[in-house]
């Protein structure tokens, strides 16, 4: 490891530098979908490789973003949030807004399913670059955003599964529904820790 | 000219480029790369070869964007095209602008060097003693140059000549001019 002057632990947290052309990450993308479908026998399997990628750099940005919300604003404490509510909206505000410059449009719980919760986005900017042809109608890139949250969690200690849906809405044809279940241990402890 | 493709790229960079953050992007890169390693058992010269692929491909499709984007005409020179190289298309498309350095005597080879590569952000190569001799990690790049380049009718060869992550002093790119390809009516549909 190398631990010199120039090392990455050595280099600021807040970078000068910070945007890019969004049609640079569209090309990157697309080139990474058709990599996956080329060694992809179904639309599950393509999903799933589109996840691992996602879930791989879900670790990554959880710590990131923690380190900067706390270190770099005026709390200089480090927090991580400890109720699957909390960590939700963590995601669901400065998450999405370090990823996708807005804030996800909903964060919803199931009614029926006491382990299932939903952040909702109107207008994925994943989706913006993909044209799905009618033979994979069931395809959302979206599985690359869901292994991502499910990365965070994870790291979080919320052990779940994240899989996205398109439900459109009016005025909302590319409208994604992530819906995360959490393993029932996560619950369990949830009660127990806060006596619900 | 220098000074007017500078401001040019400044405005078309501000005001006709849809922005994202950039660590997504070199997150996203990090990840597709690292796949490619285990996919590949960490042969790093089949890593390289499919990163170039892939930004070959990104290359023959991004030439539109750029030229729409743009309205650039035909380069007069290859000293040319290497001042649009790094001050258009990587303002506009990483908004940074690589070094146009090292030409030869004769004007068909140049070097472009970065003293920043969103690319490799936060990135460490692994440390199996292999990957830091054979891994050229933003391989990608000349795929892409070499790609979009042979879209405006230039065979040119790229390759990495040096890299930070690997322990360099700095992040070079050479290109080397092979040919002008002749305007050739493509192949038809049939």
């Amino acid at each position: 490891m190398n631990l010199g002057k120039n090392s990455i632990y050595e280099k600021n947290l807040s970078r000068r530098n910070s945007e890019i052309n969004i049609s640079s990450l569209s090309f990157l993308f697309c080139e990474m979908v058709s990599y996956c479908h080329s060694n992809s026998k179904s639309i599950s399997e393509l999903e799933n490789k589109l996840n691992i990628l996602g879930y791989s750099i879900g670790a990554k940005i959880l710590e990131l973003n923690c380190y900067r919300e706390n270190i770099l604003t005026i709390k200089k404490q480090l927090k991580r949030e400890l109720k699957i509510i909390e960590i939700l909206q963590f995601i669901h505000t400065v998450i999405w807004k370090n990823l996708f410059s807005k804030m996800a449009d909903e964060l919803e719980k199931s009614q029926d399913i006491a382990n299932e919760f939903m952040v909702i986005d109107n207008n994925p900017i994943i989706s913006q670059f993909i044209s799905v042809p009618r033979e994979l109608k069931q395809l959302n890139c979206n599985a690359f955003v869901a292994g991502i949250v499910e990365g965070v969690l994870d790291a979080a200690y919320f052990q779940c599964t994240v899989t996205a849906h398109t439900v459109p809405r009016d005025g909302h044809p590319l409208r994604t529904v992530f819906l995360i279940k959490f393993d029932p241990a996560v619950i369990e402890r949830e009660n127990i820790r806060y006596g619900y | 000219m220098s000074k007017a493709v500078r401001t040019a790229a400044d405005e078309i960079w501000k005001n006709r480029v849809e922005k994202i953050n950039v660590e997504l992007f070199t997150l996203t890169y990090g990840s597709v790369v690292s796949q490619l390693c285990r996919d590949l058992n960490n042969n790093y010269c089949e890593v390289n070869k499919q990163l170039e692929i892939m930004g070959e491909n990104i290359g023959v499709r991004l030439i539109e964007d750029f030229l729409a984007r743009t309205g650039a005409g035909r380069c007069n020179s290859f000293k040319e095209t290497g001042e649009i190289i790094s001050k258009v298309g990587f303002k506009i498309f990483l908004n940074i602008v690589p070094q146009v350095t090292n030409w030869t005597d004769n004007g068909k080879q140049f070097s472009l060097v970065f003293d920043e590569n969103p690319l490799a952000e936060f990135v460490e190569l692994p440390d199996d003693g292999k990957a830091v001799k054979e891994l050229w990690y933003s391989n990608v790049l000349c795929g892409v140059l070499k790609g979009a380049l042979q879209m405006v009718q230039l065979d040119v060869d790229v390759s990495f000549v040096s890299d930070v992550l690997r322990g360099h002093d700095q992040t070079e790119i050479k290109l080397r001019l092979i040919r002008y390809l002749k305007d050739e009516i493509p192949a038809g549909e049939d």
